[in-house]
């Protein structure tokens, strides 16, 4: 594996292999120290030309796990607002040791582009509402820990799809690993054309409160979700997690969320912090998996001896 | 291939190391056994199961994947990685580190530091079943299953019953 772009092109076999790697690293943070020696003297760069605090953060912490060393750039402070190009801070980066980049953008492709111009392992943070693969294995971690596995399980992801990466990511690697995955949203929230996509629709979040999983997503203001939402108010009734329709759902079934939750929008906040919600897991096992991709991609995995 | 013990001389010699490590640390009182992946798990275990037949007392068993503690992670082949699981915690215990084949002591550099990550033993010993020279790093084993002089083109070919379906240990020629 050369890059972490993509969770489309990814097999069964090679998302088991990576997911299996990231319960190691499961265990590493489980330790007294949880630390391991492994990219010591490596390099890891974190190009977040748009605002995160959370997948920079989970990112930072999995490369110190890991003992490789961190830079961070910030748009804001950087020569990119005296009109540097993209190309010439990738390479400007490199030139100062990174060995690997993670990069978020806004635009779609923007990794692809820094991967081809610099030569370097590229770790898609997330690009626009294309891809973000990370947060798709840490996804599939935390259903995989908590039911085993993901073959034959039925999984509903609610909300804005067409504006959401997480939900392009994670449907390919969900339907990858065998599970059956419906998509709930507005009309005007899901994608124009879904021919080709591994998924079922559904008109409200009521059709789906038998699912194993429901994987609510959050209303991006930002991209735009909230313009093409008659009110929040209409979008709760349909398509919210509200605390009675999370009293429906079988016992065994969880709620999941990308995070931040906008609480009493997408997901109450009883339904949030119940224990039948992973997403506290979904933070924690967010940082294995980035020690899992960032071990592949800088290390290679070993066999013991 | 010649063989240099069969089954018969392994299951004298993991009896032997039992009884050292009993004689040497007066008791199984605060031992754990750790294995180190892949046939340093089964070895660990045999003499847990020993030593359990002899005091009666169930020595608890660890094991240790060192991966992820080697110095030389881009020079190696690709496989997956072992898990670690630790029974308890090894601080203020005695850790006797067991592993198949003693070379050139890195594996063994490596699993100390994973040790170390994991608590503060009081004290950590080593016992090997195969001790084959041309140490790289000054290591040396408390407790040795057979020293066998080799060349450094030479492969020790250990196989145990456990994983490989029988046990012995080979010596490759210079090919």
């Amino acid at each position: 594996m050369k890059h972490f772009l993509t969770t489309d092109t990814l097999s069964r076999e090679e998302l088991d292999g990576l997911l299996d790697l990231s319960d190691e690293f499961v265990e590493v943070l489980s330790r007294p120290i949880p630390k391991v020696p492994a990219l010591r003297g490596r390099t890891v760069a974190m190009l977040f030309f748009e605002p995160s605090t959370r997948t920079r953060m989970s990112f930072e912490r999995a490369a110190k796990a890991l003992s490789a060393d961190t830079m961070s750039f910030s748009p804001g402070t950087s020569s990119l607002s005296k009109g540097e190009s993209l190309k010439d801070t990738a390479l400007t980066i490199k030139a100062m040791g990174a060995e690997a980049l993670v990069v978020r953008h806004k635009a779609t492709g923007a990794p692809w582009r820094i991967a081809d111009w610099t030569g370097l392992p590229v770790l898609n943070g997330g690009d626009g509402a294309h891809q973000h693969p990370t947060q798709a294995l840490l996804d599939a971690l935390t259903i995989r820990r908590h039911f085993g596995t993901l073959g034959g399980l039925r999984i509903a992801i609610v909300g804005d799809i067409r504006h959401s990466r997480v939900a392009r990511s994670d449907i390919s690697a969900f339907s990858t690993l065998g599970a059956e995955v419906t998509l709930v949203g507005p009309s005007t929230l899901l994608p124009v054309d879904l021919t080709g996509w591994p998924v079922v629709t559904a008109e409200g979040i009521d059709e789906v409160l038998d699912r194993d999983v429901v994987y609510l997503l959050r209303i991006q203001t930002e991209r735009g979700g909230a313009s093409v939402l008659p009110s929040l108010p209409e979008y709760v009734s349909r398509f919210g997690m509200t605390r009675e329709r999370f009293a429906r759902m079988p016992d065994h079934a969880v709620v999941m969320h990308p995070g931040p939750m906008n609480r009493g929008v997408e997901i109450a906040p009883e339904v949030a912090d119940h224990e039948r919600s992973l997403v506290e897991s979904q933070v924690a096992n967010g940082i294995a998996v980035r020690m899992a991709v960032l071990f592949r991609l800088l290390g290679g995995e070993v066999a013991d001896a | 291939m010649p063989l240099v013990m069969d089954g018969a001389d392994v299951a004298r010699v993991v009896q032997r190391i039992a009884h050292e490590i009993l004689e040497r640390n007066k008791g199984p009182a605060s031992l754990v056994l750790v294995g180190i992946h892949t046939r340093g798990v089964p070895l660990a275990t045999r003499l847990a199961s020993i030593i359990e037949g002899i005091e009666g007392v169930a020595v608890p068993v660890g094991t240790l994947g060192i991966g992820l503690y080697r110095d030389d992670l881009a020079a190696r082949p690709r496989a997956s990685l072992s898990r670690t699981a630790m029974p308890l915690d090894i601080s203020g215990r005695t850790v006797v580190l067991v592993d198949d084949v003693l070379y050139t002591g890195r594996t063994i550099r490596a699993a100390l530091d994973a040790l170390t990550d994991l608590g503060r033993p009081a004290a950590i010993q080593l016992a090997a079943l195969i001790d084959r020279g041309h140490r790289q790093i000054p290591i040396r084993a408390d407790y040795v299953g057979k020293n066998v002089p080799t060349s450094e083109d030479e492969r020790v070919t250990v196989r145990l019953s456990e994983i490989d379906g029988e046990d012995g240990v080979w010596i490759d020629g210079v090919r």
